[in-house]
């Protein structure tokens, strides 16, 4: 079976003025490269915790973690970001054995999830708001909504990165390079939920102990 | 249907999918994450010290959970950049984390110091 990403590979090897010793190595550096960045990525979380950790408890006489927190809400928004990823797991799981209806299901049902996310972060957000306790009362609100909003953020691009690759398997079927851009996906997906715990054991669970 | 992936199918490393690792994964972070929650919400240790201990452990297991069994991380992917560029990134994040956190605490304490002690105010010059 010859397929496209082969005949570039055949290309790009024959262009020996470019690579005079040709040593073996992957002929596609995306999924490093995507790796790559999500530790970067990381690294911008890392600050934002480490903000928190420091700000954290500057309440500027306002209301304290234990006073705002939902833990139930945040339960259930923490089922609905660990189930989507078993789901995307079985999209990958779909993927391997080439069934493109079922991977097409399984990513409506991790975009589904995430969005559920998405709308009951956007609930607490609002009330929090509305409670007078927005990012402006104190530095715990500021350092608090920068970090849980920016993981907010990364949901909501993923789930429109999920969609467009909906859209992109409804054209192209199952192809090398939509296999690449799945995985991706998959890689960034994964990576949120690993962010969250830190969110909800960091920010949540301790916050209402403090 | 080009059926289960081989490895160097095309050029891109995705790793191998199955059922198991993936329910292995979910099942230990279910597992994981109601723990902690447990321990919050059912007030469930005395000690306060000890619960905010145990959450931390339950998290920093369930990252190393993810970690493997969602993104596959192993020693040989891309010829072990992937582990190598890992293990870097949860290094500096230690030291930053770790860091703001020890440093602020001191400077904390020293830019709203305690009221001076009785014994204190006596030995004063």
């Amino acid at each position: 079976m010859s397929t496209p990403s082969e005949m570039i590979m055949t290309d790009s090897a024959g262009q020996p003025r470019f690579f005079l010793h040709e040593e073996h190595h992957p002929e596609n550096g995306t999924m490093l490269g995507f790796w790559l960045y999500l530790m970067s990525d990381s690294l911008i979380f890392a600050i934002l915790f480490a903000c928190y950790g420091v700000l954290g408890t500057n309440y500027a006489g306002g209301p304290t973690p234990a006073e705002l927190f939902d833990l139930d809400l945040i339960a259930v928004n923490t089922s609905l970001l660990l189930i989507s990823s078993i789901t995307y797991g079985f999209v990958m799981i779909s993927m391997q054995d080439g069934r493109l209806n079922q991977m097409l299901l399984w990513l409506g049902v991790t975009g589904a999830l995430g969005l559920g996310f998405v709308a009951i972060e956007l609930y607490e957000f609002a009330h929090l708001i509305h409670q007078d306790a927005g990012p402006g009362r104190s530095a715990f609100l500021s350092s608090f909504f920068t970090l849980v909003g920016t993981h907010g953020l990364h949901v909501s691009f993923g789930i429109l990165w999920l969609i467009t690759l909906m859209f992109q398997l409804k054209r192209y079927g199952i192809n090398p390079a939509m296999r690449r851009r799945v995985a991706c996906l998959s890689l960034f997906w994964h990576f949120l939920d690993i962010v969250w715990i830190g969110v909800f054991t960091f920010v949540y669970l301790m916050g209402v102990l403090r | 249907m080009s059926g289960a992936a081989q490895p160097h199918e095309h050029g891109d490393q995705i790793p191998h999918a199955s059922f198991r690792g993936y329910m292995t994964g979910f099942v230990l972070a279910v597992i994981l994450t109601a723990i902690p929650f447990w321990l919050v919400m059912g007030d469930v240790l005395a000690n306060k010290t000890a619960t905010i201990v145990a959450i931390l452990v339950f998290g920093a297991v369930q990252i190393v959970v993810h970690v493997i069994y969602f993104l596959h991380m192993d020693a040989q992917a891309e010829s072990g950049w992937t582990l190598m560029s890992f293990l870097f990134t949860a290094t500096l994040i230690l030291i930053m984390l770790s860091g703001s956190i020890w440093i602020m605490y001191h400077l904390h304490s020293n830019t709203h110091p305690q009221p001076p002690t009785a014994a204190e105010v006596r030995n004063m010059p």
